[in-house]
């Protein structure tokens, strides 16, 4: 144990961490290494831009995009001093699951793909009909139960006040 | 000509000058005032984190044994990344039984896969304020791990990335996805157990300090001032130093179970509407999204999921006809088959799904044919049928990297695997294969070769 902290302690110094740290990070650059000079074997270039491109475009483009989104509907519907704050969840949840699955199938849905329909023999126009559709659901859904629970709270309201009176 | 400004303006303007940068740093996302959820915090990070330490363990695993799945260790036509080195340290005889293995293990790895974006979406962006903290580095420990972790989200995103895109046939990516997904999973995966072992002791201590209610719960009706230090992540004690909790958060617009919430609701709206492609029948139209969701192709015995039509490969009437023959090769012998030929030998049944890497798949099919130990006999390994060699297929396609695919012994020696002449009561289709198809149990579609025009026993 003491010989450990003797050890440590320096290293500590140097370093910054413990030893397990530096293990730890080692072993895994090892790994990435071997794998790495595999993975950028063929044609490394586009490779590089594809593994730091996706971080960058998400971090910041992707983020900073749908947080000024969020930001602007919040504003727009919250009200001003975000009296209605509430409010904002039933235009938030739908446009965020909207936009999810846009996200993740935008190939079939903005059909970008002629080869789906030659491999398959699947339509490749149902994507956009089916997406357009569930999202006019999503919101559609939402705004009957904010209706719903718009009426149910004045309702209890106002039960309240007779009830009171 | 101008005069000097009057002193007063002077002085106003020098400190403008003066508090410029100290302005614009406040504004930077360096600075720690630039993040304003009060949602962020070692708690809401840790929750998502503990999701994708079981889905990512999972999805590695299932990706691993896909890769597996295609004994790329059998024969170099199997094998799309021939420089594994010790990255194919684990590989095994991929087994037949149970017959729905690889359809259980893929439809794990690629619905598992899509349900697991909003987390992580959720994640790395709950964690967004430390990539633009400054200095850039601390120490040459901390350095090594904002390196560590450049692999860690780029690996993520780009293992995702290749993923989604692979299985809607959009092969944009720079290269063949085989080598890209499965040397790119090595390095995310490095960085991941790395980055899950550092943070574990951290997350255990965040969630085990209890208070679900109150971390869980609204801030609303609370002010944030209000709130900091008592329920939500403090901005006190240890965990204030690890720089995620807003020092000046805005004010709430969702409680933590809202957003936990609406990550879990994205979770449960991917998965509801991809899961279904696993399944033939009425699960299968509640895939509205997936590639292989929706409709089966067409009606009767041959509608069922396709994955390649005869057409997108090249594979025309013109060479499945009378003039097409089964080249069977065996040690000193070669036999030339017509199709009547093969109908005139043993015919025998197996039900058995095709699965997909790209994660669909079929229920069990009704194939009949001629069972390939039978062909290995034919061909002069006509001593036991637990003797039976592997088999190198090749097929008309002109196009598809798995034209020419090896089959290992065990796949040939099992009773169900078949050349399938005919499917569910008729003859095979031509997208199904017609003239003559290959099918075993557990392995993944593409070795199940469609318009088979050759078999080798023994050689591959």
């Amino acid at each position: 144990m003491t010989r450990t902290r003797r050890l440590s302690a320096p290293l500590r110094r140097w370093y910054g961490e413990g030893p397990l740290h530096l293990l730890l990070l080692l072993a895994s650059f090892a790994l990435a290494l071997y794998a790495g000079v595999r993975l950028l074997a063929d044609d490394w270039v586009m490779v590089v831009v594809w593994f730091v491109g996706a971080a960058l475009l998400h971090d910041l483009v992707l983020v900073p995009v749908y947080a000024a989104a969020d930001r602007a509907v919040t504003a727009l519907v919250g009200g001003r001093g975000g009296g209605h704050r509430e409010r904002t969840m039933y235009v938030r949840v739908p446009a965020a699951l909207s936009l999810l699955l846009l996200l993740v199938w935008y190939p079939l849905i903005t059909r970008q793909v002629p080869r789906y329909e030659r491999s398959t023999t699947l339509p490749a126009g149902v994507f956009l009909t089916r997406w357009l559709l569930v999202t006019a659901a999503l919101f559609a859904g939402s705004a009957l139960w904010c209706a719903v629970r718009t009426w149910s709270v004045s309702r209890s309201g106002r039960e309240a006040g007779t009830g009171r009176g | 000509m101008r005069d000097a400004p009057p002193p007063a303006r002077r002085t106003a303007l020098r400190t403008l000058l003066r508090a410029a940068p100290r302005k614009i740093e406040e504004h930077s996302p360096s600075a720690p005032g630039f993040w304003r959820s009060p949602l962020r915090g070692p708690w809401f990070t840790a929750v998502l984190g503990t999701v994708l330490l079981f889905g990512t363990t999972l999805l590695f695993v299932t990706g691993l044994l896909s890769y597996a799945a295609y004994n790329p260790d059998l024969a170099a036509v199997n094998d799309k990344t021939p420089d594994k080195g010790l990255l194919g340290f684990y590989l095994f005889a991929w087994p037949t039984d149970p017959h729905w293995l690889y359809r259980l293990t893929q439809g794990l790895h690629v619905t598992v896969g899509i349900t697991l974006i909003p987390v992580l979406l959720a994640k790395l962006w709950s964690v967004l304020p430390k990539l633009f903290a400054l200095p850039p580095a601390r120490s040459l420990g901390h350095a090594l791990e904002r390196l560590s972790l450049l692999l860690l989200v780029g690996g993520a995103l780009f293992v995702f990335v290749t993923g989604v895109l692979n299985v809607q046939l959009e092969y944009v990516f720079p290269g063949s996805f085989y080598p890209l997904h499965f040397y790119g999973a090595w390095v995310f995966f490095g960085a991941f157990v790395a980055h899950a072992a550092l943070k574990l002791p951290q997350t255990v201590r965040v969630l085990r300090a209890g208070g679900l209610r109150e971390r869980l719960g609204t801030h609303e009706g609370r002010e944030p001032e209000e709130d900091s230090g008592r329920g939500g992540d403090s901005g006190r004690g240890p965990d204030a130093a690890d720089g995620l909790v807003a020092p000046r958060p805005a004010g709430p617009t969702v409680s933590r179970r809202g957003a936990l919430g609406l990550v879990g609701g994205g979770s449960l709206l991917l998965f509801a509407t991809t899961a279904g492609q696993s399944f033939d029948g009425w699960p299968r139209a509640t895939a509205l999204f997936a590639p292989h969701g929706g409709d089966e192709p067409g009606r009767g015995p041959g509608a069922f999921q396709i994955n390649k039509t005869a057409r997108s490969v090249g594979v025309g009437a013109d060479r499945t006809g009378e003039s097409w023959r089964l080249v069977v090769v065996g040690p000193g012998r070669t036999l030339r088959l017509t199709r009547a030929d093969l109908l005139d030998l043993a015919q025998h049944s197996a039900d058995l799904p095709i699965a997909c890497v790209e994660g669909w798949s079929t229920s069990d099919q009704a194939w009949s044919g001629v069972r390939l130990r039978d062909l290995a006999a034919l061909a002069g390994y006509d001593g036991n049928a637990a003797d039976a060699p592997g088999v190198l297929v090749e097929s008309l396609q002109l196009r598809g990297s798995f034209r020419r695919a090896a089959l290992r012994d065990n796949q040939v020696r099992d009773a169900r695997s078949l050349l399938a002449l005919r499917v569910n009561g008729a003859d095979l289709t031509p997208d199904h294969g017609y003239p003559a198809r290959v099918i075993v149990p557990a392995a993944p579609g593409v070795l199940n070769t469609k318009w088979v025009s050759r078999l080798t026993f023994g050689e591959l």
